[in-house]
């Protein structure tokens, strides 16, 4: 069994907040990246563009010049990691009541709280199961809209 | 399930880790390559590929991760969802980020481990020609596994 067959696709949303949505993915392992972008997909979500970054510094640049709805963002990265990046967020235009969600191997307490004060919406531990990112995810969307 | 063979090269608290270190790797390979590991198959031949994390803290050391090249490719493989011959150099990748994550998993089951360890940028090695030697005295932890039916061990060595 592969690690995507243990969540379906969700149908029920279809035609709501979940349709073209723009991403940014934020992780500087390239492989993570593309996980957690299968993993939106089959959380039902119809993604138009997903953009990718590999550190904070990159990821901002992207903002610079796109608007998206949804942020992902890894902790552990080189260059400018991501709970600096967040904290940068507040001053970009195009960032502005984009939701953001923390994917990071990073687990305590004290993580948490920070990337909360932050300003993250969701935080989702490494290793996660595919359905974790639908719970985690689609109610900050929801809001969102 | 099945439990993997636990070696403790020297006496000491890792003794009581190795649980915790085994269901933190049994974890990250269920749910993000969507397989349980098996009985150890005891042999560390052809083990080429070697992805470390290093730690540092409360807790100094490495944790790494060894296996075939043909291991390594279809972890990456089941990671990514694509058939193993279409793997390139994603392979290293993949396999620096399951050391990293079986790490940061590690880690987060110990009690002041979580807030007082933080991980290095992994790092992978290719090739068997080379000896890893700590800088200081050191305990060393392994878990031999069985992973469709090749060998991978994960080490934990750390700092007295």
């Amino acid at each position: 069994m592969r690690a995507d067959e243990n969540l379906k696709p969700c149908a029920e949303h279809k035609g709501s907040f979940m349709d073209h949505i723009s991403a940014l993915i934020v992780d500087d392992s390239s492989v993570m990246r593309k996980i957690v972008e299968r993993s939106l997909r089959q959380a039902g979500i119809n993604l138009d563009h997903v953009f990718e970054a590999g550190n904070g510094v990159e990821a901002l640049s992207v903002l610079a010049s796109n608007r998206v709805d949804l942020i992902l963002c890894d902790i552990n990265m080189p260059v400018m990691g991501g709970l600096e990046f967040v904290q940068k967020l507040a001053g970009v235009p195009n960032a502005k009541g984009v939701p953001v969600v923390m994917i990071t191997t990073e687990g305590s307490e004290s993580h948490v709280v920070q990337a909360l004060a932050a300003g993250a919406r969701g935080y989702i531990r490494k290793p996660f199961a595919a359905e974790q990112v639908k719970e985690h995810v689609l109610p900050v969307l929801k809001v969102k809209m | 399930m099945t439990a993997s063979r636990l070696t403790l090269a020297a006496p000491g608290h890792q003794l009581e880790w190795g649980p915790f270190l085994e269901q933190a790797t049994r974890e990250v390979f269920r749910l993000m390559l969507g397989c349980e590991l098996s009985i150890a198959a005891g042999s560390q031949d052809d083990l080429e590929i070697t992805s470390m994390v290093g730690l540092a803290g409360c807790l100094c050391g490495v944790l790494s991760l060894r296996c075939s090249r043909q291991a390594g490719l279809i972890m990456a493989s089941k990671m990514l969802g694509v058939e193993p011959g279409n793997i390139g150099p994603e392979m290293t990748d993949a396999l620096g980020e399951i050391a990293n994550m079986v790490a940061g998993n590690f880690k987060n089951k110990i009690p002041g481990l979580a807030d007082g360890c933080m991980l290095s940028v992994p790092t992978v090695i290719t090739g068997q020609d080379y000896q890893l030697q700590p800088a200081t005295d050191s305990d060393a932890l392994e878990l031999h596994f069985s992973f469709e039916n090749m060998p991978i061990v994960i080490s934990l060595a750390v700092h007295r």
